[in-house]
């Protein structure tokens, strides 16, 4: 088989499947074809559908690809589901950022980082699959922790969880510190 | 949840990059268009807890985060629980919590420290509430991020993905960018205003929030548009403010009337969302 005709093979696998492909999959599904090919006719694609204005990219999420509308063409695409799409509470947000930077983490972590009582958040976000719980932590009443899920990176666009905004970002989008040359205060970095 | 729960509807009307206020007819003839989409809306539910009031605090003082004046800021800070508590609402236990931890560094400072201290050379009081600051606002920097991400079933769309799923994490509403200190603000200078003489209640001549609703609905008759400060008129006492502040926060929950606001600390209007006048009828006040 031509790469040729291996690049529409896959255009064609992912054009049927309903969530993200991924390499590992590919390359099980398509066994009479070197990995290497495979990749390459994936980033061959990536490239096609990114260059040209078609109505559809291929994007990378949660460690696979997926054939996703072009985000600029969103308002029709919501006139013809009559979906006002996904929307957020305030707490929601908080609570994912938080377990996402910081997972693993508890509930007891997460409430002192807020504030505020979390339990409710938690539970729907739980509810939702867009958390899942990663097990007990071997403390004092065993609480359980919690990490993000492949939903979540499904759902935000994101190829993995090293590819979450860093923090480092976030400070530079924040207005420059004018007392920056003061002795700074012992933070806990923060590994994401 | 551990937060003070208000049901407050505000929908901004701009004039896009403007800012200006738009004719409200103008915007009932476009109420079915699309451009009510680009309108500005805003729903306001909840504020998310007592750092979340701290950092606005200190940002609205523009004072300085590794050097708060904690005086101030605790002043501030049990006003506006205070004020809260004058409403009503329930305050949770979080902000009860800090309220404390603020009393608690703010008398630390003013103790001398003993010579043991100087010379183990202890963390200044605030360090913790500093530290807890900052990471509470990098996590919600985080959380705009992320929401400003394309988001599947919103901007990015994949075959049979299920949205419905996601539909009901949202408030029914779109997310608040209008604070609701903005309106707590705005009755807190009409509080000022008032005297704070206290008067002893003989009888009761006070009006209730039923009564202040259908009149602040009256008023609002034929879809008019009053200022937020018109409501409070001069002479009028305390008690009657409070009822009327109440008054125009059960009226938004009930979806009534449509607080809206040109611009950030701009001027506050009322105006009623029924066209027809049946509204009176059906008013449940709890």
């Amino acid at each position: 088989m031509s790469s040729k005709s291996l690049k529409s093979v896959v255009e064609s696998l992912l054009f049927v499947h309903d969530q993200p492909l991924s390499l590992d999959r590919l390359a099980l599904i398509l066994e009479e074809h070197e990995r290497s090919d495979i990749r390459q006719a994936l980033d061959e694609l990536v490239q096609e559908y990114g260059a040209s204005e078609r109505g559809i990219v291929l994007a990378q999420v949660a460690g696979g690809y997926q054939l996703r509308s072009r985000p600029e063409n969103a308002d029709y695409i919501r006139r013809l589901t009559r979906s006002k799409g996904v929307k957020f509470s305030q707490s929601a947000l908080e609570t994912l950022a938080i377990i996402a930077y910081r997972q693993p983490v508890t509930r007891a972590e997460v409430e002192y980082l807020r504030g505020v009582d979390s339990g409710g958040v938690l539970k729907s976000l739980l509810e939702k699959k867009l958390l899942r719980i990663l097990g007990k932590k071997d403390v004092p009443g065993k609480p359980l922790i919690y990490g993000t899920s492949r939903e979540f990176l499904e759902l935000f666009s994101l190829k993995d969880l090293a590819s979450l905004p860093t923090l480092k970002e976030i400070q530079e989008l924040a207005p420059p510190d004018p007392f920056a040359d003061q002795p700074e205060l012992p933070l806990e970095p923060v590994e994401p | 949840m551990g937060t003070i729960k208000l049901n407050v509807s505000m929908t901004k009307r701009l004039n896009d990059s403007t800012g200006v206020l738009l004719p409200l007819e103008s915007m009932q003839s476009n109420l079915f268009s699309d451009a009510l989409d680009d309108a500005y809306r805003v729903h306001i539910e909840e504020f998310e807890g007592p750092l979340d009031l701290l950092l606005h605090l200190i940002k609205k003082n523009e004072v300085d985060i590794y050097n708060i004046p904690i005086a101030a800021i605790t002043r501030q800070y049990l006003e506006y629980m205070e004020l809260l508590k004058e409403l009503n609402l329930d305050v949770a236990g979080e902000f009860l919590v800090m309220a404390a931890t603020l009393l608690q560094i703010k008398s630390r400072m003013l103790l001398p420290l003993t010579p043991d201290e100087e010379e183990a050379e202890v963390e200044d009081p605030r360090a913790e509430l500093v530290r807890r600051l900052l990471e509470y606002q990098r996590y919600r920097d985080a959380s705009y991020l992320l929401s400003s991400r394309n988001l599947l079933g919103r901007e990015v769309f994949a075959r049979k993905f299920d949205s419905p799923e996601f539909a009901d994490l949202a408030r029914k509403e779109e997310p608040a960018d209008v604070e609701l200190f903005e309106l707590i603000e705005a009755f807190r200078r009409v509080l000022a205003r008032v005297s704070v003489e206290t008067f002893h209640n003989v009888g009761a001549d006070g009006i209730s929030i039923a009564d202040r609703i259908a009149e602040v609905l009256s008023l609002l008759h034929g879809g008019k548009t009053i200022s937020f400060e018109a409501l409070f008129a001069d002479g009028l006492t305390r008690d009657l403010l409070v009822v009327t502040f109440l008054s125009i926060l059960e009226l938004c929950k009930l979806k009534l009337i449509r607080i809206t606001q040109a611009e950030s600390l701009g001027a506050i209007w009322l105006t009623s969302t029924s066209e027809a006048d049946d509204t009176e009828e059906e008013l449940v006040v709890e």
